[in-house]
């Protein structure tokens, strides 16, 4: 029994001597997967400057509302802005401030397709989601892709299995082109869907498409990018079949025409631009309107002020992100600045 | 063939059967122990160890944070759920005909087979929901939870075990009962119920579910219990769900290193108790 | 009446009076009495508070919660039959595989086998049940599910997909690849249980068999395993409960889809991995109250089908004769 204070000494040192940086998170957020890549990266940037800890858990969109509307973060993360009764539920102390814009891509793992990228519009891929479409090699997918060979095989569709902003981007995309995905299955961050397998955020579904083979499904653009997933090009309203760049991203935020008292809350979906990508979003952080908590809130307003700054923002744009268009970064700032900490404008 | 031969050649060809429901019953430890080895033990290194993760995406970092958290929020959980689960056993086997013994005794059972996620829900509605936050105590609860039937139910087998001539003699020296028991009795399966405790530790430590919504997980070192704190379980299933490759060689190193405690924890308890029964009395 | 092979040492109370002159005896009474109280408490606290979470969703879907089948957080409608469908047919593939095998190996190990394997194998399958489900779960994804998908389910789907159990497209995430994960985790509770109520039957059983003029097996199969029938449908009903409840290797390879489906590669749903999927996301109360209701459900299923088990093996190894088939 010699051995437990030996066993006792040991945990002990291991404690002791891995804690170089010992000290928790100043700040708790959780929500969206979509911009986790780049809110780790910029939290973990933020920290080696100013040695303020913001600790992320990647949970979803809807994750994210709740545990704020519940108190339990001190900031979350949404792709879909909260609904009018979620706001009244935390009585309106809530800002949604936008932090990049992202694209929602359909990924799909088609080996037989080589390097040439897939053609979809809008009805076409709401037939894929509604089930109508079970095999690459359908009539459909052939004639908007004549010079790819698709294979006579399954077609395996993947989703979310989870409350998510990017569903929620996406259904809002799919509900504008299709009266049927509106009435059928509606709108929200988790929706009844008609098919697929179930993945459990952008990193579930990313993981799963990556998997398996003659899948689709539907990610942020970073996911589909940092694992070198094919995603296609979407016909857009004004017909052109549009790639998700940054550029095209970017084209869509600004057919958004912010007025002065916004508060954020837009859809960039099936945007007018000839140049637009349909299916583009802004995410949001939200944080309190009027934060009690005179420490926190003012650390929070401070990163904030450095996120929508030229560093942060091209930091999103170098991992994949469109920044936030120039005016809107404008309005953006206006807004931090109001931000209350305790009662007061600092 | 006449009865007597094809009894016989059934019989055989059941054996035969028999030996190959063997093999297959063995067969998946060694593909997941190795599988774990292979693809794990590569990744195994210092920076593995001391670092704590690099940013979504990115290569390199380690589960220093979560090493720290699991040992945090384990060693929170032994420290009430080892006396608590110890003394009741000891209380069901010294007074073990009294009805509280026999209602505990069913009750721990109930619990054992409780699924873990239930006990966690139960700790979030208790400490989390209340206190508006994750914490590493309210994981340490979850985990206390579940390891108290169990330690209850091993330290009662094991004093159990202990022989009537041993107490009565004790008795009969004048002993009272509490130094009968602690003294004499708790002395002699000492062993015994290490290695319960031992075996509760190691099923606790490898316990994902009950953590998922109370102590949540945290990208960094935190020695902070009242705050959402990591766990080498629950980096396990995040990054495996993850896509991107680094994250996977990281789980294949935390599973296997996960297995390593767990798999050692097992061993010195069944050692403890080994060299009980080489004790001459 | 304990016959040779018992190990269980009754204890007889120890009659020294706690007379309260020695206030040492009080205070260790009251400490252990308190320990032992905590454990009904927690019970108590716990289906309590799960009846509380839930209470919005009993009071709105009532007990046609457990039939309807629609999961529609926009509508805020819950239905958990697909759950509870998912959760019994995981269960049901996984004790159709582990059964034969554990048994198998049980009988194996008491009637048949020499003496230098019984350790090792015994020991190697024990092992089985130390490993995390997290861990089986990360086995599952990358090795697993890859080699059914690419092989077994390939080859079920292309000869046998007329058939509704392997019918529509395979995506390795399935109900199949559940119940088989769930097979290997159930297995060593099953043989060790299996194993314990086989070795308590008497040595005189097998001897008469043999006496008799029964082969090997026959003395095994007729005489033995009859003995101990009720002991090793508890430990299969052990194995059961287990499987039930099995969390995290389930939620990483069932493909999380709230429908009944007849096909075994399709993906499917249990109780316990929709709440570790949705838990932290419930996005109204209702949903959180819903995700609760299925953690009372989950809870009740496990307590009846853990307290039938014990009552059955309790009852092999307090001595009841079933009595042989007869040689």
């Amino acid at each position: 029994m010699r051995i437990f204070p030996l066993m006792g000494a040991v945990a002990a040192g291991l404690v002791v001597t891995t804690a170089e940086i010992v000290g928790q998170a100043n700040l708790n957020g959780a929500g969206a997967t979509f911009p986790n890549p780049i809110y780790t990266k910029w939290f973990d940037g933020y920290a080696k400057r100013t040695g303020v800890k913001i600790n992320y858990q990647s949970i979803s969109s809807g994750g994210g509302i709740r545990q704020f509307t519940q108190g339990t973060v001190d900031f979350g993360a949404s792709d879909g802005p909260m609904t009018d009764t979620q706001i009244a539920a935390v009585q309106g102390n809530v800002a949604h401030i936008p932090t990049v814009l992202g694209a929602v891509v359909l990924t799909y793992n088609l080996p037989g397709a080589g390097t040439a990228k897939l053609k979809l519009d809008g009805p076409t891929i709401v037939d894929i989601f509604l089930g109508k479409i079970t095999k690459w090699n359908d009539s459909r997918l052939a004639a908007l892709n004549p010079g790819i060979k698709l294979p006579a095989s399954d077609l395996l569709v993947v989703r979310r299995s989870d409350g998510s902003g990017t569903t929620y981007v996406f259904v809002d995309y799919l509900a504008k082109v299709s009266a049927e995905w509106r009435s059928r299955v509606g709108v929200n961050t988790a929706v009844n869907w008609p098919v697929g397998l179930g993945g459990k955020g952008n990193e579930g579904v990313t993981q799963q498409v990556k998997q398996l083979e003659g899948s689709i499904g539907y990610v942020e653009l970073v996911y589909a990018l940092a694992n070198k997933l094919s995603y296609a090009s979407v016909i857009n309203p004004a017909g052109k079949p549009v790639d998700p760049t940054l550029e095209a991203v970017t084209a869509a935020a600004a057919s958004a025409k912010l007025p002065a008292t916004t508060d954020f809350r837009v859809s960039i979906t099936n945007a007018p631009g000839a140049q637009a990508y349909p299916i583009a979003s802004f995410t949001w952080l939200l944080v309190k309107a009027d934060n009690g908590d005179a420490t926190k809130g003012k650390q929070l307003k401070d990163f904030l002020v450095w996120m929508v700054g030229a560093e942060a923002q091209k930091m999103a744009a170098d991992l994949g992100y469109a920044p936030l268009p120039g005016d809107v970064s404008g309005l953006v700032t206006e807004r931090i600045k109001a931000l209350k900490v305790a009662g007061r404008v600092t | 063939m006449n009865r007597l031969a094809w009894r016989r050649w059934k019989s055989r060809t059941m054996v035969g059967l028999m030996i190959a429901a063997v093999v297959l019953a063995v067969t998946p430890l060694i593909l997941i122990l190795g599988t774990v080895i292979v693809k794990g033990a590569g990744s195994i290194n210092l920076d593995f160890f001391l670092q704590t993760p690099a940013p979504a995406g990115e290569t390199g970092g380690g589960v220093a944070h979560a090493i720290v958290g699991t040992l945090m929020i384990v060693g929170a959980a032994c420290l009430f759920g080892l006396p608590i689960g110890i003394a009741a056993g000891i209380y069901c086997a010294e007074f073990s005909t009294t009805r509280l013994a026999f209602g505990a005794r069913f009750v721990a059972d109930v619990l054992n087979g409780t699924p873990s996620i239930v006990v966690g829900i139960f700790a979030w509605t208790l400490i989390v929901d209340v206190q508006k936050h994750f914490s590493g105590w309210a994981g340490s609860a979850s985990l206390a939870m579940l390891m108290i039937p169990m330690v209850m139910r091993t330290t009662e087998e094991m004093i159990k075990l202990v022989p009537h001539s041993l107490r009565e003699a004790a008795l009969a020296l004048g002993y009272p009962r509490w130094r009968t028991g602690l003294s004499v009795v708790i002395r002699t399966c000492l062993p015994g119920i290490v290695t319960g405790s031992l075996l509760a530790i190691a099923r606790v430590a490898g316990e994902t579910a009950p953590l998922l919504f109370t102590a949540l997980g945290s990208q960094f070192m935190s020695r902070d219990l009242g705050q959402p704190m990591a766990a080498l379980p629950l980096t396990v299933f995040t990054y495996a769900t993850g896509p991107y490759d680094d994250w996977h060689r990281i789980a294949w190193a935390t599973a296997l290193v996960l297995i390593l405690i767990v798999l050692m924890l097992s061993l010195l308890a069944r050692l403890a108790t080994r060299r009980r029964f080489d004790v001459k009395l | 009446m304990a016959g040779p092979e018992s190990r269980r040492v009754d204890i007889a109370p120890v009659s020294a009076p706690l007379t309260g002159r020695n206030p040492g005896d009080l205070l260790f009474k009251s400490v252990l009495t308190l320990a032992a109280v905590a454990v009904p408490l927690l019970l108590g606290f716990l289906v309590y508070e799960l009846y509380l979470g839930s209470e919005l969703a009993i009071d709105r879907f009532g007990l046609a919660f457990v039939r309807t089948s629609t999961w529609d957080p926009v509508a805020e409608e819950f239905g958990a039959w697909p759950l509870i469908f998912g959760t019994l047919l995981s269960a049901t593939i996984a004790l159709a595989i582990a059964v034969p095998l554990s048994l198998g190996v049980a009988i194996y190990l008491t009637e048949f086998s020499p003496n230098w394997l019984r350790q090792p194998v015994s020991f190697v399958i024990e092992l089985l049940a130390a490993i995390p489900s997290v861990v089986y779960g990360l086995w599952g994804i990358f090795v697993l599910i890859p080699f059914l998908r690419t092989t077994v389910f390939k080859f079920l789907h292309a000869k046998l997909g007329f058939l509704p159990i392997f019918s529509g497209p395979v995506y390795g995430n399935s109900m199949l690849a559940a119940g088989i994960i769930l097979a290997i985790m159930v297995m060593p509770y099953i043989m060790s249980v299996s194993r314990e109520v086989l070795l308590a039957v008497p040595a005189s059983q097998r001897e008469a068999a043999l006496g008799l003029g029964a082969t090997r097996w026959e003395a095994a199969w007729t005489a033995v395993v009859p003995y101990a029938r009720s002991g090793i449908v508890g430990a299969v009903i052990l194995g059961l409960g287990r499987a039930l409840g099995e969390t995290m290797a389930v939620t990483m390879l069932i493909g999380n889809r709230h429908e009944v489906a007849a096909s075994l590669l399709a993906p499917g749903y249990t109780m316990a991995a929709v709440i570790a999927n949705e838990f932290t996301e419930a996005a109204s109360d209702i949903h959180y109250a819903a995700l609760t209701y299925v953690a009372l459900v989950l809870f009740g299923v496990t307590v009846i089908v853990n307290a039938g088990a014990r009552l059955l093996i309790w009852r092999v190894s307090r001595g009841q004769v079933e009595g042989g088939r007869g040689v």
